[in-house]
C-alpha cells in the first residue's frame, strides 16, 4: 500500500476512533476482504463467527447487542427467543418483521453455523447445536 | 420479449426476438438487475386540489420526497399542514453529502465528511429518467437546475476478475466487437441454411444486409479489423495532424474470451428504457429538490420528532411522538387527516390504529432492500486526465459494483469525487458490517484494480449502509415474492382518516418517481373523499 495512503488511512482511523469514543462498539473479529466472502451472489464459508460478522452485523451490531433509531433491530445478545433454535434458523432463511430473507444467499450448513453461533455467543448458553440437515426442513 | 426455450422451427417473430435478446438487452434484463422494473411515469400535470374546505387539517408524517410534496400541494390548496420528521434536515433519502456534513449511523458510527469545497456525493437517488415526468416537473416548477448525467460511457471500463487476466476493457470495445461478432454468426447461420425454416429467401437477404450494416462486417460477412470497425471501436493509433503517426486500426477482442468473459452484460444498459438517456441529475446535489420543496412548506415542518403511535376515529388522527434524541414524555399532534410517508421498516415497528388489510400490508413489505453506497475524494481527476472517461460508468464483478464518474468539474484541474461503489445483495450485507472508514478502505484497494492511481491519489471517503440508516432500516421496498399481488392496493386504499404514500406505494420501487406519485395519488383521493363529503373542520 502507498504510504501516503496508508497516512491517509491511519488519520481517518484516528479520527473516526475520537468520534466513536462515546459509544460502545466492541471490537469484531478479523473480517476477511469483501471479495472472499461472496461468490455468485451468495456467501461463502461456513465458519459461524465469520459469517455472523459478514452477513449479520451490519443491523443486529458487533456484540449482538441490537440499535435503534427511528425503528430498531431487536438485540441477540441475552435474547430467550433464541432458545428453540428453529426460531433463529426460519428467521433467517424466510425473514421477520423488517428482516429480509437471506434463505436466498446461504447454505443450509451456513444458516445452522449462524445459528449455533449466536445460540452460544452474546450472553446465550444454547448447547443443541442445529445441523444442515435440520434447516434443510425449514426451506 | 421472452428467453424461454422453444421449439424448432421458431417463429419468425419469436426469431427477431431472440435478435433482439443475443443483442444484450433482454437477457440481461432479466438476469441482472434487482431494480428493473420499466415503467413510464403516468404523471401528466400538476394536481388540482380546488375547492379544498377552510380550516380542514393533514398531518404528514416524514418530510421525504412524498411527505414535501404531499405538504407543498395540500398547503397551496388551502389545507392546514403540518409535518414531522424524524431527521433534523428534510429529504429522506433524497440526500447529498458535503464536505462539513456529519451523521450517525445505527450502532452509533459517526462519519464526518472531509471533502473539499464544491465537491458532493449522493448516497440516496442520484439519477432522474426523463421519463420520470413528475420529479422533472417539480424541479421546473421549483426552479431547480437539471444537468445531463451521462449513464453510458463509451470509454469507460468493463471489468471482470475471471476475464482477460482481469484487465478491464473499454466499454467500447465490448460494445462494438461483441455485436460484431454476434452479426457474424447470425449471418453465417443465415448463409449455411440453419435459418431457412423461420426466413423465406427476401428475408433472409434483408437479415444479411442487416448483418453487415449492424455488426459491421466486411463483404465475407467477417468481423475483422477494419477502418469501417474503427469506426465504432476506435482506432489503434488515431488519426492526427501534420506528419503525425499514420493512423493504425486496432485489433477487436477474441470472439470466445468476449463471450465467456460475461462482459457483455455490462451492455444492458445501452437497452435499457429505465436507465436509458436523457439522465439528469440535479446541478449541486439531488437533494436541491428536496430543498426547493422544504423552502415553500419549511414552517409547517417539526424536526426531531420520532413517531411511536397513530390513532384515529371517525373524527380524525392523533399521533404520539417523542424528541428523537432525549425520548420523554409523548407529545400528541392532532388532524382532521393524515398522510404517512414512514418507510414500512420502520412503521411496520409504530403502533397503529388500522384495519387488518392495511396492517398486514405493511407487514408484508417491511423488509427493505440491503445497499450501500461509498463516495471516495481524489487529489486529481485521473480518470478523466489519464484514461479520458468523463461522466459515466465503469462495471466491475468486484463487490463494489461500479464506479460512477462525476459529471460537474469536467475537464478542469483539481479534485473530484466518485461514486467508488454501489452494492446490492450480499455484497451490501458485507459492506453494511463494516464500520464506515472499513468500507471506504475497501472501496480504494478494490476499485485500484480498475484505477491503479487510487492508491496514490486518494484523499477521503465517505460510505453509507442503507440498513445502518435510523430512518429506514435499508434501501427500498422490494415487495418480495407475491406480497405486492396481495398486499399491495390494501396498502394505497386510505383506511379511515389515514393514507400511506412514498416508493413503497408505488410500483417505480426505490425511484423518487415512485415517492411522487404514490403522494399525488394518496392526496388527490384524500382530497376527493373530503371534498364530496362536504367535510367541514373536525366534520
Amino acid at each position: 500500500m502507498d504510504e501516503r495512503l496508508l497516512l491517509s488511512l491511519v488519520r481517518l482511523a484516528a479520527a473516526f476512533a475520537l468520534c466513536a469514543g462515546t459509544t460502545s462498539v466492541a471490537a469484531a473479529p478479523a473480517v476477511p476482504p469483501p471479495e472472499s466472502v461472496v461468490a455468485n451472489r451468495r456467501f461463502v464459508g461456513e465458519d459461524g463467527a465469520v459469517l455472523y460478522h459478514v452477513v449479520c452485523q451490519g443491523c443486529h451490531m458487533p456484540a449482538g447487542e441490537g440499535a435503534e433509531g427511528a425503528g430498531r433491530y431487536p438485540a441477540l445478545a441475552n435474547n430467550p427467543k433464541l432458545a428453540a433454535a428453529p426460531y433463529p434458523a426460519l428467521t433467517i432463511l424466510n425473514g421477520r418483521n423488517a428482516m429480509p430473507a437471506l434463505g436466498a444467499f446461504l447454505s443450509d450448513a451456513q444458516v445452522a453455523a449462524i445459528v449455533n453461533y449466536v445460540r452460544t455467543n452474546f450472553g446465550n448458553h444454547y448447547g443443541d447445536a442445529i445441523s444442515a440437515a435440520d434447516v434443510a426442513k425449514f426451506r | 420479449m421472452s428467453n424461454t426455450p422453444e421449439a424448432a422451427p421458431i417463429s419468425r417473430r419469436a426469431f427477431l426476438g431472440r435478435i433482439g435478446a443475443l443483442s444484450g438487452a433482454a437477457v440481461m434484463y432479466q438476469a441482472m438487475s434487482t431494480l428493473g422494473f420499466a415503467a413510464e411515469s403516468s404523471y401528466r400535470a400538476p394536481i388540482d386540489l380546488s375547492g379544498a374546505p377552510r380550516g380542514t387539517s393533514v398531518l404528514v408524517l416524514g418530510a421525504g420526497l412524498a411527505g414535501l410534496v404531499a405538504a407543498y400541494e395540500l398547503s397551496r390548496a388551502g389545507y392546514t399542514v403540518k409535518v414531522l420528521e424524524y431527521n433534523q434536515r428534510a429529504g429522506g433519502r433524497c440526500w447529498t453529502i458535503r464536505g462539513g456534513d456529519e451523521f450517525t449511523e445505527l450502532g452509533g458510527f459517526r462519519q464526518k465528511c472531509e471533502f473539499d469545497e464544491g465537491l458532493y456525493f449522493n448516497p440516496g437517488p442520484w439519477r432522474i429518467p426523463y421519463h420520470h415526468y413528475g420529479v422533472l416537473d417539480y424541479a421546473r416548477r421549483l426552479k431547480v437546475p437539471l444537468q445531463s448525467l451521462n449513464q453510458i460511457n463509451d470509454n469507460a471500463w468493463v471489468h471482470s476478475t475471471k476475464a482477460f487476466g482481469g484487465k478491464p476493457q473499454r466499454y467500447r470495445h465490448v460494445r462494438s466487437d461483441f455485436k460484431g461478432h454476434v452479426a457474424e454468426l447470425l449471418a453465417k447461420s443465415v448463409n449455411q441454411g440453419g435459418l431457412d425454416t423461420a426466413l423465406d429467401v427476401e428475408d433472409r437477404e434483408k437479415m444479411l444486409e442487416a448483418m453487415r450494416t449492424w455488426g459491421i462486417l466486411d463483404k465475407d460477412y467477417r468481423y475483422v479489423a477494419s477502418r469501417a470497425v474503427d469506426g465504432s471501436r476506435g482506432y489503434g493509433v488515431p488519426p492526427g495532424g501534420g506528419l503525425m503517426p499514420k493512423p493504425e486500426l486496432s485489433t477487436p477482442l477474441d470472439p470466445k474470451a468476449l463471450l465467456q468473459s460475461g462482459l457483455w452484460k455490462n451492455l444492458v444498459t445501452d437497452h435499457d428504457y429505465e436507465m436509458g438517456q436523457a439522465m439528469f441529475q440535479p446541478v449541486g446535489g439531488m437533494d436541491r429538490i428536496a430543498d426547493a420543496l422544504y423552502r415553500e412548506v419549511r414552517q409547517h415542518v417539526q424536526f426531531g420528532a420520532k413517531v411511536v403511535g397513530i390513532d384515529q376515529d371517525d373524527r380524525g388522527v392523533s399521533v404520539s411522538w417523542v424528541d428523537a434524541a432525549k425520548g420523554g414524555t409523548p407529545k400528541v399532534a392532532t388532524a382532521d387527516w393524515c398522510l404517512c410517508t414512514i418507510p414500512l421498516s420502520i412503521l411496520s415497528q409504530i403502533p397503529m390504529r388500522v384495519g387488518d388489510a392495511m396492517q398486514s400490508a405493511i407487514n408484508a413489505a417491511a423488509p427493505y432492500v440491503a445497499s450501500t453506497k461509498i463516495g471516495l475524494q481524489f487529489k486529481r481527476r485521473f480518470w478523466e486526465e489519464d484514461d479520458r472517461i468523463y461522466g459515466g460508468i465503469s462495471y466491475t464483478d468486484l463487490p463494489i459494483g461500479v464506479i460512477s464518474y462525476p459529471m460537474e468539474g469536467q475537464n478542469l484541474p483539481g479534485k473530484g469525487v466518485l461514486l467508488g461503489g454501489y452494492a446490492f445483495g450480499p455484497n451490501s450485507y458485507t459492506f453494511a458490517s463494516l464500520d464506515p472508514q472499513q468500507r471506504v478502505r475497501e472501496a480504494v484497494r478494490l476499485g485500484a484494480q480498475i484505477h491503479p492511481q487510487y492508491e496514490k491519489e486518494f484523499e477521503n471517503g465517505v460510505s453509507v449502509a442503507w440498513h445502518r440508516m435510523p430512518y429506514t432500516l435499508g434501501c427500498f421496498a422490494p415487495w418480495p415474492g407475491d406480497t405486492r399481488e396481495k398486499h399491495y392496493e390494501n396498502l394505497c386504499r386510505i383506511d379511515g382518516r389515514i393514507a400511506l404514500a412514498g416508493e413503497h406505494a408505488s410500483r417505480l420501487p426505490a425511484w423518487q418517481e415512485g415517492a411522487v406519485l404514490s403522494s399525488l395519488d394518496a392526496i388527490g383521493r384524500m382530497h376527493a373523499r373530503i371534498t364530496s363529503t362536504g367535510e367541514k373542520k373536525n366534520g
